[in-house]
């Protein structure tokens, strides 16, 4: 079985036809394969900093991750989606096929550096402690992280790989990108919602 | 959109069992498949509803009756969306077990390092078996649920795209 996900230009290169006159080939990679290495480096720095218990290094994956999540959750959902909403299909695709991979390797990362370092972060501070004062809070902030990783497991991921395997296809079609596209757009307008509560909640925690 | 380069294809085919057997039906997006997805990101909410459940209680040992309950659905509901999957006739295996095993590969990885967090933490005994079996479910739903939805936009009837 040929590894289409992760295959070079030479096994899925996409023929001419079907193509715009300006359109480049489909020949993009779905998960790029230049970006592992940095992923895995950032994998195994987070789980030394576990491993070492060093504070600052766990606040670092636990802020950074979490604010680049925030960030690109906001943005997307607020900024980029309605943009992407109102492209012409062409430079929809264009601009999905260019943004859309490394969204499969950044997105998975940042969440799981927030979460893993968070949750040590939590452990330290003994915020985790069921008597703690503030302990509502931290469990609410459990709560929106379950809901936006539903969405984003069940809907927003699936949508975005299914639409990268679409656009590779030689005649990738209009209307099955457009329904996925759909998707993916109202589920990054859900996410980036719940991150203004997880914003709530984070700030509250850090000053009380 | 002819002509654009993701232009609406205009390809027939072989209609599928469950396709819609209106004029100028799509061939693809009016096939109807059983509930796979939704019931496997039904266990996924319920595999993060333990997840949250346990980690609210955390490091105090928790009950783990409504934990393990949660989780047992959870897995009932897998093996249901998977008998329902082998079911499929005219399915585009090839690519959901392309897409399935490289996801399956990126969420065993993330499932293993929060399992290593747990672990690290000194969680032991029966609260580490059913957070461990809960990411284990966890693992095998996202996969499920990606791999399902490429797939099941793929045209069975025209030859593999890769």
């Amino acid at each position: 079985m040929t590894d289409t996900v992760l295959a070079g230009p030479d096994t899925l290169a996409t023929p001419a036809v079907a193509r715009g006159p300006s359109a480049e080939p489909h020949d993009f990679q779905v998960v790029p394969l230049r970006g592992l290495p940095i992923v895995a480096a950032v994998l195994v720095g987070l789980v030394v900093t576990i491993a070492t218990n060093k504070l600052w290094a766990i606040d670092f994956f636990h802020v950074v991750g979490g604010g680049l999540w925030t960030a690109l959750d906001l943005f997307l959902g607020f900024v980029i989606g309605p943009i992407l909403g109102s492209l012409a299909i062409p430079a929809r695709a264009e601009f999905t096929k260019r943004l859309m991979p490394k969204m499969v390797l950044i997105m998975p990362t940042l969440v799981l550096c927030t979460l893993a370092a968070g949750w040590q972060l939590a452990r330290h501070l003994g915020t985790l402690d069921a008597s703690y004062s503030h302990h509502g809070w931290v469990v609410a902030s459990f709560i929106v992280v379950a809901v936006m990783a539903v969405i984003a497991l069940g809907v927003l991921e699936p949508a975005n790989v299914a639409v990268l395997f679409e656009m590779r296809k030689p005649q990738p079609d209009g209307r099955v990108i457009g329904r996925l596209m759909h998707r993916f757009i109202v589920t990054a307008g859900i996410t980036g919602a719940m991150q203004i509560a997880m914003l709530v909640i984070m700030t509250r925690l850090a000053t009380t | 959109m002819t002509g654009d380069p993701i232009a609406t294809s205009t390809r027939s085919r072989s209609a599928g069992a469950s396709a819609s057997p209106q004029a100028g039906a799509h061939p693809v997006l009016d096939r109807r498949f059983p509930p796979i997805a939704e019931l496997a990101v039904l266990s996924v909410a319920l595999m993060l509803s333990g997840g949250v459940y346990l980690a609210a209680h955390l490091p105090a040992p928790p009950p783990l009756g409504p934990a393990i309950g949660l989780l047992a659905a959870g897995a009932v509901l897998t093996a249901v969306a998977v008998t329902l999957l082998a079911r499929l006739q005219s399915f585009a295996w090839r690519t959901f077990f392309l897409v399935a095993r490289w996801a399956f590969a990126a969420y065993a990885v993330i499932a293993g390092t929060l399992g290593f967090v747990f672990v690290f933490d000194h969680t032991r005994g029966a609260t580490l078996a059913v957070l461990v079996t809960t990411l284990v479910v966890f693992a095998l739903d996202v996969p499920m649920v990606i791999a399902f939805t490429v797939a099941r936009f793929e045209d069975t009837s025209l030859p593999p795209s890769a």
